[in-house]
């Protein structure tokens, strides 16, 4: 498929000279653009092609080196530094909730098992007061008790010392008024006194 | 002229210009090369602008261009052969941006060259020389010489790996430039059967619906080669590079 690079380079700088002539390289006239070669065989545009290709790739290369490979593998890579770190966070803050949990319980059952200690020594003072109330209300009770025994017995005793006056008034009355002469005191005292003996 | 199906490969001048008598002008294939450049490195470098931590689409797109042809490279030729990421990306997106910009009709398709693919295959092929001879001085001959071969067959082996080595740029450049100018070629033969079938009155217009339906088809199949054959230059790419960095490693 190659022309002889010699007419293709002849031609090339010819340019234009050559319209009109027929190349049967592809069958079909070329006659537009000069050397009616099949174009990707045209050798002279190679030297064209070369620079442009040189300009236009490297500067492309450069771009993609200094400014598009580094920003899109830094994008990836914070990317990927900001999951770990935020694994690593989530983890930490895992860790932190279940240290609060268990922070929580510990003093959960601390409290429960002080207010339980608190009750039982309510309960036990509650039960000494009682006890201390119920002896002074029955120290009370048996002083009052006694108190009033006394107070009977004092009361037994003034009434038989009247019962006795009277016995004796009584006596001399009868006495007086079954025998007329008055009985003496003597008398009647010594009668009453034989008579309660006797009763 | 515009049936002609080579048409589309023909090359023009826009800004003559010649230097030492050799023709440098600024031609219609230098513009999509310009705007292949810009195409690609505007979409990567805009796309990526707000460096955002949850990416959008564009952002995703150039992402996930980046981490494909980095585990590409990474599994070609190890870690060590990072170090040609910027390079293997670049030949990537150039030549994907440079196929895909070509499927636009009326444009100028920069691969469609073989005096640019083979530009292309003997830079990466230099620099797999270059950098082996940097790298392990003559230990780079190992690449010719596997191991375990046994000694009677080895002076054949050895030819065999050194022809197969200099085909290389020829295999990577003509695989990658034949197979956008057949497709495109094939694309205009079928679509000109649509026009010139159209003409011929009612028979014409429902014959001309075949060669309409294989031109969507090959359209479709046009873009799958287009990502494909770029995709096989950054593969074979990452391949050569590996015996650069691993001489007699494989």
């Amino acid at each position: 498929m190659f022309v002889t690079p010699a007419f293709a380079q002849q031609a090339a700088p010819a340019n234009g000279a050559t319209q009109g002539e027929v190349h049967t390289e592809t069958g079909v006239a070329h006659n537009e653009h000069g050397t009616g070669v099949f174009p990707p065989f045209d050798q002279s545009t190679y030297a064209s092609q070369l620079l442009w290709l040189v300009i236009t790739f490297g500067l492309f290369y450069l771009l993609m080196q200094k400014l598009i490979v580094p920003r899109i593998g830094g994008i990836l890579e914070h990317r990927h530094d900001r999951i770990a770190q935020d694994l690593d966070e989530a983890s930490r803050l895992k860790a932190e909730a279940d240290a609060a949990v268990a922070t929580y319980e510990k003093e959960l059952a601390d409290a429960r098992s002080k207010g339980g200690a608190i009750a039982e020594s309510a309960r036990e003072a509650a039960k000494v007061k009682a006890n201390a109330d119920r002896a002074a209300i029955e120290a009370e009770l048996a002083g009052k008790l006694a108190a009033a025994e006394a107070r009977i017995s004092e009361i037994k005793a003034a009434a038989f010392a009247e019962v006795g006056a009277i016995a004796e008034e009584t006596a001399s009355a009868i006495v007086d008024q079954l025998i007329g002469p008055k009985a003496s005191a003597e008398d009647v005292r010594a009668a009453v006194a034989t008579a309660k003996v006797g009763a | 002229m515009a049936n002609d199906p080579t048409h589309q490969f023909q090359i023009f001048k826009i800004v003559p210009i010649e230097i030492g008598g050799i023709d440098f002008s600024f031609t219609n294939a230098s513009l999509f090369m310009v705007a292949t450049v810009a195409c690609a490195a505007g979409f990567l470098y805009f796309s990526t602008a707000n460096r955002g931590l949850i990416p959008g689409r564009s952002q995703s797109v150039a992402e996930l261009s980046y981490e494909f042809i980095a585990s590409m490279l990474r599994e070609g030729a190890g870690s060590h052969g990072m170090k040609f990421f910027p390079m293997v990306f670049s030949l990537f997106m150039f030549v994907l941006t440079a196929n895909l910009l070509g499927m636009f009709p009326y444009f100028f398709t920069v691969t469609s060259q073989i005096i640019v693919t083979f530009a292309l295959a003997l830079f990466v092929i230099g620099t797999v020389v270059v950098y082996g001879f940097y790298k392990h001085g003559l230990h780079f001959l190992n690449v010719f010489v596997p191991s375990g071969v046994p000694g009677v067959l080895l002076p054949l082996v050895v030819t065999i790996e050194i022809i197969s080595f200099l085909s290389r740029p020829i295999s990577l450049s003509v695989r990658l430039f034949a197979n956008m100018l057949a497709g495109h070629i094939t694309l205009k033969v079928f679509a000109g059967f649509v026009a010139s079938l159209g003409t011929l009155g009612a028979i014409g217009i429902g014959g001309a619906t075949l060669p309409l339906i294989m031109t969507v088809a090959l359209t479709g199949l046009e873009f799958l080669v287009a990502f494909l054959q770029a995709y096989v230059f950054a593969v074979l790419t990452c391949m050569y590079l590996n015996d650069a960095v691993h001489p007699g490693g494989h």
